[in-house]
């Protein structure tokens, strides 16, 4: 049984198409098996909601008069880039505000912009003969910009580590507290409904793919940064680790606050919850396969985060079954688990994309260029060198 | 008989004294220890609930002081706010009482104020800054 791209797009376009998230269609292939749910289930919805630290705007601001090339920018004294054109700039999540610090950043104005706020714009520039003003101070609002779109350089992450601590001390990370003494631990993954899991070689996500961007329909625009396919699989052929991310990019104008969400990572930075969702079409059994597989198969790894190098030591593999039922066994210790990723919010991600592709002809687009696969360029890390040495 | 929370902090070298003996013995306090982190030779600290007299919680608390413990009223209340919650769930990573679960089914937050013990750990863990004390 195979169903072609074009099939599927002609019967989403009608409002034929069948169209089951994720977590339904796991629940149907376990039930009817693998093949019928295939035949049956024309696209199949994916959704996430973790902290995604790549992330951020490009905003248009339009000129004043007289007009001023923007060279330090601040948005409710969060810095932005002044590294682009006049009045364009880039606010990334994790910029600390100068005043409040990591209690509010780059991720809180984008958030206060979604909820019709109007936020303060301060920017000082040279003065040359074409921008003659040296200084600004204003107020701006969502609708006033003319362009405000995401990209985010990193979303999505294919997997992600389970973080416990060994140390006698308690660890203030990215993926939250850690208790000493492996007093707890944190994972952060839709697990099932994790778009990247469910296409794990990356066969019908690529370059140009439609998603679901913070709520605004967007686009898959690149790999992501620190993508990198070559690590650990299971017997799916599911990584079992870290592995390839999305670049992606969306209209800010036409997201939502309720997929986008500042967040403060006490001792850590700022962050955002970003709602990402891909729907992937069921194109023939293998595919469906391993849309298939449910948090029971889907395995992440444990990494003790109280080793503080770049290769920290792996303390074994568990599912997210295991995770999610609140307690895992390390060391034949049980302990206390939570997670960062929320699935409530997956959950309405999916349900909406599901929405989009059945009722709003959300059409699919098959990838213009495949992202990097088993066999590409290595990741590579970085090396300290000196100037000589080169 | 009015109720009290209090947060106290040991000095260290002072942590082996039976403050609490004494609150019970010669203040006529009835205390209930919600949260206890005592070492000796390093700084302790413990959350506790007092009932008693105001005269006798006044005397108390002096007789604390005068033992060396810093005395600061405790929160008398954690609230979550239900608009901020995202439903990460992180918070119960770092609730040792369990007062605050994901529902097995929907994964949503759930909060057991009888459960809590007020050591605010979820109060710095929550990324959304979505849970406060008030006093």
């Amino acid at each position: 049984m195979a169903k072609s791209w074009e099939e599927i797009n002609a019967r989403i376009a009608s409002g034929d198409a069948v169209v089951f998230t994720a977590e339904e269609f796991g629940a149907l292939a376990a039930e009817e098996g693998v093949s019928a749910a295939a035949k049956r289930v024309d696209v199949v919805t994916t959704g996430t909601f973790g902290p995604m630290c790549s992330s951020g705007v490009f905003l248009n601001f339009g000129h004043s008069d007289p007009p001023i090339k923007m060279g330090e920018i601040t948005l409710n004294d969060v810095p932005a880039s002044g590294g682009l054109a006049a009045v364009d700039t880039y606010l990334g999540v994790t910029e600390p505000s100068r005043v409040r610090g990591i209690e509010y950043g780059g991720a809180h104005v984008i958030e206060d912009l979604l909820r019709g706020r109007a936020v303060r714009l301060r920017a000082t520039g040279p003065g040359t003969d074409c921008y003659p003003r040296t200084e600004i101070d204003t107020w701006v609002t969502l609708e006033d910009l003319n362009q405000a779109y995401f990209f985010n350089p990193r979303n999505a992450y294919q997997n992600y580590a389970v973080a416990v601590n060994s140390t006698d001390t308690a660890l203030y990370t990215y993926l939250g507290t850690l208790l000493p003494r492996l007093g707890n631990a944190t994972y952060c993954s839709g697990g099932a409904l994790s778009p990247l899991l469910n296409d794990p070689t990356y066969r019908t996500i690529g370059v140009g793919t439609r998603c679901f961007v913070a709520g605004a329909p967007g686009y898959v625009a690149w790999e992501g940064t620190q993508h990198n396919p070559h690590t650990d699989r299971d017997e799916h052929g599911v990584p079992v680790r870290p592995s390839g991310t999305l670049a992606v990019i969306a209209d800010l104008k036409a997201a939502s606050p309720e997929f986008f969400s500042a967040a403060t990572f006490t001792r850590y930075g700022v962050s955002s919850f970003v709602g990402i969702g891909v729907p992937i079409p069921v194109l023939d059994d293998d595919i469906a396969a391993t849309l298939a597989l449910t948090d029971a198969d889907l395995k992440a790894t444990i990494y003790d985060y109280g080793v503080q190098h770049r290769s920290r030591p792996s303390l074994g593999t568990v599912t997210y079954a295991e995770l999610r039922s609140g307690s895992i066994e390390v060391d034949g210790k049980t302990i206390p688990t939570g997670p960062i990723s929320s699935l409530p919010v997956a959950r309405r991600i999916a349900a909406e994309l599901k929405r989009w592709v059945a009722e709003e002809r959300f059409t699919l687009a098959p990838p213009l260029q495949a992202l990097p696969q088993v066999g590409s360029q290595a990741f590579k890390p970085l090396e300290i060198r000196t100037g000589e040495a080169i | 008989m009015p109720r009290k929370r209090l947060d106290l902090t040991f000095p260290p070298r002072q942590s082996l004294k039976p403050v609490i003996y004494h609150l019970v013995k010669d203040y006529d306090l009835v205390p209930n220890i919600l949260r206890a982190q005592i070492h000796p030779a390093q700084e302790g600290r413990m959350v506790l609930e007092v009932t008693g007299s105001k005269e006798s919680y006044a005397a108390g608390v002096a007789f604390l002081e005068s033992q060396g413990l810093t005395v600061r009223e405790a929160a008398s209340d954690i609230v979550l706010d239900e608009e901020l919650c995202v439903n990460c769930g992180l918070c119960t990573a770092v609730c040792k009482p369990d007062a605050l679960t994901l529902d097995p089914e929907t994964q949503t937050l759930v909060f057991d104020k009888d459960k809590c013990v007020y050591c605010e750990a979820c109060v710095i863990a929550c990324p959304r800054r979505a849970i406060t004390l008030s006093f």
